[in-house]
């Protein structure tokens, strides 16, 4: 482990440009899924084009993905804005499902009411269904960020530097301890982002909270 | 005044919702849609503040047609209490009254003070304001439903099964103090229940609908009762009727027989003398309010709160026959027990004196 100390800083800068590359997407992935979960969720018709749609994309292989986006995007190869495109779609893939899952399972009591009260459409999304929405998608968002971090380390392979690095760097050198704080620093970083969105959700949802006379 | 003028709801698969409704809900009463599941009393109710518009036909509000008003304005002047009170699970109990408030954008402490005066008028503690819905039982996520209706004091209220999800005692103790609430703001309700006992107790005027969104009757309680309109009304307003009719012959001073009384602390001798030769002697307090029965025989020493038998009901003299009659069965003594409207003993009754008078009245 005297390698791992010797680099602490090396190891800190992958750590970091790991921790953007993987949460950057996951925002906007989220920004993106919303629109179209709840659009699956309001037209029966397009539930299962664009939920079975979006989630095929899963499926693309990264590696593949991270080269077909600068023919698509017109950027160089090494190009961090390729992984943040490319886990931006995952992300979409992993969570229009959820959003109009957790849409769904708004009380359709608690619309009626809304509507009842003059609340209009835009309004009651925002103020009513997203709120009541929210535990539903944090549970599917924890999924997306711990599949960012497994996939960021992909493009280490194009030469983007991130935890991934340590993973090539190791293997060319025929070195292990490389490898091995790879995978503890990969394994720290998913645990910080499940952390971190589950706090988050239970702020954001004090009304699940056992007991919680504020 | 709400008025449906021959009103239709078709869906685009061809069901008849509605067909050909036309009723008044008279300003400031309780008009009740009753009937079995489908009769469209739900739909009739959401047409009132066009959370679903009419195929053909129109609903006025004081003389408005409702669909020449723009929906979100119009539903903010209507209150609207559901099933379970749809409260928003994610608002405290002061938030979820708050919302129509914070909509007509009335200032912090306009907001403060109503919810606060609100909670007090429907009968929830103040520190129940920061709990969440889920916190509170079915009785009391009922009472914020309402509250929450009531909130920017609309002059007309729908209720769509309001009291079904609670329990029976509890539902009667709601249905109690919303007759209470309506006396005190004599608001335009149009009310809609499956429970036709619920719409007898509530109404002051029903409407009975079959299947299909037709009005079978449109009458007063007591008129349902004993004048059903056809074999579907006389069905579902059910077998003892006449039974539930009486409740309805109030305001008959029914003759009572003085009652010998004693106190609590009296003692055997006491008890004995002023019974002679009864086997039940009625215990008051000293203001002369029934307090229960004594039996006689069982009696051993002084009498004693231990020593009572509090099984009857008290009739209230000028009150509803049917309240007198059970006040006599559920007596111990078989003797009903009719008080003032203060609560102090006028006399006693037999369930026979009752029947008399019913029978006296015409049909």
């Amino acid at each position: 482990m005297t390698w791992a100390l010797n680099h602490v800083e090396d190891i800190g800068g992958l750590l970091a440009s790991h921790a953007v590359l993987a949460a950057v997407p996951l925002l906007i992935g989220l920004l993106l899924a919303i629109p179209v979960g709840w659009l699956a969720h309001q037209q029966h018709w397009l539930r299962t084009p664009l939920v079975v749609g979006t989630g095929l994309l899963y499926t693309i292989p990264s590696l593949a993905m991270f080269i077909v986006m600068p023919l698509v995007l017109g950027t160089g190869i090494l190009d961090p804005l390729n992984v943040v495109v490319a886990l931006s779609i995952y992300t979409v893939a992993l969570l229009v499902r959820t959003v109009a899952d957790g849409l769904d399972a708004v009380p359709a009591q608690a619309l009626d009411a809304a509507t009842a009260m003059g609340i209009g459409t835009p309004r009651r999304f925002f103020t009513v269904e997203l709120p009541l929405a929210v535990p539903v998608i944090a549970a599917g968002l924890r999924v997306a960020a711990v599949s960012n971090v497994s996939i960021v380390s992909v493009a280490a392979l194009l030469g983007i530097p991130q935890l991934g690095s340590l993973f090539t760097d190791g293997f060319q050198r025929n070195f292990i301890d490389p490898i091995v704080v790879g995978i503890i620093a990969c394994l720290i970083l998913a645990l910080v982002f499940d952390s971190l969105i589950g706090l988050f959700s239970r702020w954001l949802t004090p009304w699940l909270r056992p007991g919680s006379a504020t | 005044m709400i008025r449906f003028t021959d009103v239709t709801k078709t869906y685009p698969n061809g069901t008849q919702a509605i067909n050909g409704l036309s009723l008044t809900a008279p300003t400031g009463r309780i008009t009740v849609l009753v009937g079995p599941s489908g009769c469209g009393k739900t739909t009739s109710l959401r047409m009132i503040n066009r959370m679903i518009e009419p195929s053909t036909g129109t609903v006025q509000i004081d003389g408005r047609d409702v669909a020449e008003l723009g929906a979100a304005q119009l539903r903010r002047g209507i209150g609207y209490v559901i099933q379970s009170g749809g409260l928003f699970p994610h608002r405290t109990v002061a938030d979820n009254i708050a919302t129509v408030p914070r909509l007509l954008g009335w200032s912090r402490q306009q907001i403060a003070s109503r919810t606060a005066e609100l909670m007090e008028r429907v009968g929830l503690d103040h520190h129940l304001a920061r709990r969440y819905p889920n916190q509170l039982s079915g009785g009391q996520q009922q009472r914020v439903g309402v509250a929450r209706a009531l909130a920017a004091d609309p002059p007309v209220m729908l209720m769509d099964e309001p009291f079904s999800a609670v329990d029976p005692i509890v539902r009667e103790q709601l249905q109690d103090e919303f007759l209470r609430l309506q006396s005190e703001l004599g608001k335009t309700i149009v009310f809609v229940t499956h429970d036709i006992d619920e719409a007898i107790k509530l109404a002051d005027q029903v409407a009975v609908m079959r299947v299909g969104g037709t009005v079978a009757q449109f009458d007063t309680p007591a008129g349902l009762l004993r004048h059903p309109a056809d074999a579907f009304v006389a069905d579902f307003v059910g077998r003892d009727r006449g039974f539930r009719a009486l409740g309805f012959d109030s305001g008959i001073t029914i003759r009572t027989t003085p009652e010998p009384t004693i106190e609590v602390g009296a003692s055997l001798e006491q008890a004995r003398a002023v019974a002679g030769s009864a086997a039940w002697l009625l215990v008051v307090d000293s203001d002369q309010h029934p307090l229960g029965w004594l039996e006689m025989a069982e009696l051993s020493g002084a009498v004693q709160d231990a020593d009572l038998r509090l099984g009857g009901t008290l009739a209230v003299q000028g009150g509803s026959l049917r309240a007198a009659l059970d006040a006599a069965l559920s007596a111990p003594s078989k003797r009903g027990v009719v008080v003032d409207v203060d609560g102090q003993l006028v006399g006693t009754v037999s369930a026979q004196q009752v029947l008399a008078e019913a029978e006296r009245l015409p049909r």
